[in-house]
């Protein structure tokens, strides 16, 4: 089975990274783009032994930094 | 007593000679070079310090891996026990990573790296880290970096400076840091994370001296000097 785990910024963290991109997509000619966040996809193949507690345990340790982020995930069928 | 130190090196560490040599060549004493995949330090020792670089290739975070190396076991511990642990840039990554240093570094709020000679003012001056500054001092010590954007809540902010927990702060803007803190102490005041590199400016070659008295600091603590 695979997990999709989303890691983004909390709300209030300023994203240097986000406001360069949407710069970008700016420059390019794009217009109607408000703002821009940047965030992480982690692709996790997991057995079904591998529970929901297990993965919060994951996210919380290692995969997101929990003074700035914030994480979701979402099991998807093969 | 000999003083004891050790000197971690993750893969990708670059300043970990650097920090060597600034350490023998003001406490003196022992320097061990301890690689990250060895599960255990040296017997005995009185300061632990994690050199700037770019740990396992900044993957994931700056820090985020190396903190979860099996040497850190090893320091998280040492560090309860009271040893002294000094993070320098790469190193200060590490130590708000691995949970001895509150906050976070993100990305400069400018999002160019930053190498230069930058202004502190040196903001504690009781520290074991700090005891040969005043308080107030202006220094100048180098930074070279990309993520030393400190950022923390706003109660932790507040619980640092209450607590004379900042032990530097930048007198000019230089990366975007909450409240210009350039370096943190722990609780206990043990741990100190620092962007600067204070081991870059320890011979008048190096174009400075500001930051001999830190490493002074640290030894004559020791001998209660």
């Amino acid at each position: 089975m695979k997990v999709r785990v989303y890691v983004s910024l909390k709300n209030g963290v300023l994203d240097p990274q986000g406001r360069a991109i949407h710069h970008a997509i700016e420059g390019l000619g794009f217009s109607g783009v408000s703002d821009v966040r940047a965030g992480r996809l982690f692709e996790l193949e997991v057995d079904d032994s591998v529970t929901d507690a297990m993965l919060d345990e994951m996210a919380q340790k290692l995969l997101a930094n929990m003074v700035i982020e914030n994480y979701r995930f979402e099991r998807v069928a093969a | 007593m000999t003083f004891r130190s050790a000197v971690i090196t993750f893969p990708g560490s670059n300043c970990d000679r650097d920090m060597a040599v600034a350490i023998e060549q003001v406490c003196g004493g022992e320097v061990h070079r301890v690689w990250h995949g060895d599960a255990a330090l040296p017997e005995g020792l009185d300061f632990i310090a994690l050199p700037g670089g770019f740990s396992y290739g900044d993957y994931l975070r700056s820090g985020a891996m190396a903190a979860r190396s099996p040497i850190m076991r090893a320091v998280v511990e040492a560090a309860g026990r009271g040893v002294k642990v000094l993070g320098v840039c790469n190193g200060f990554q590490v130590l708000t990573e691995a949970g001895l240093l509150p906050g976070v570094l993100m990305r400069n709020a400018g999002i160019r790296f930053v190498c230069r000679e930058v202004a502190l003012t040196v903001g504690n001056n009781t520290s074991a880290f700090t005891h040969r500054y005043f308080k107030g001092q202006k220094i100048t010590i180098p930074v070279a970096h990309h993520d030393g954007n400190y950022f923390a809540d706003d109660a932790t902010l507040d619980r640092l400076e209450g607590e004379g927990q900042v032990a530097f702060r930048y007198a000019e803007e230089v990366n975007g840091s909450a409240r210009n803190i350039a370096g943190v102490l722990s609780e206990k005041g043990n741990v100190l994370g620092m962007m600067p590199h204070p081991e870059r400016f320890i011979e008048a070659a190096h174009g400075g001296i500001d930051g001999r008295a830190l490493f002074e600091s640290v030894v004559k603590g020791l001998v209660g000097a």
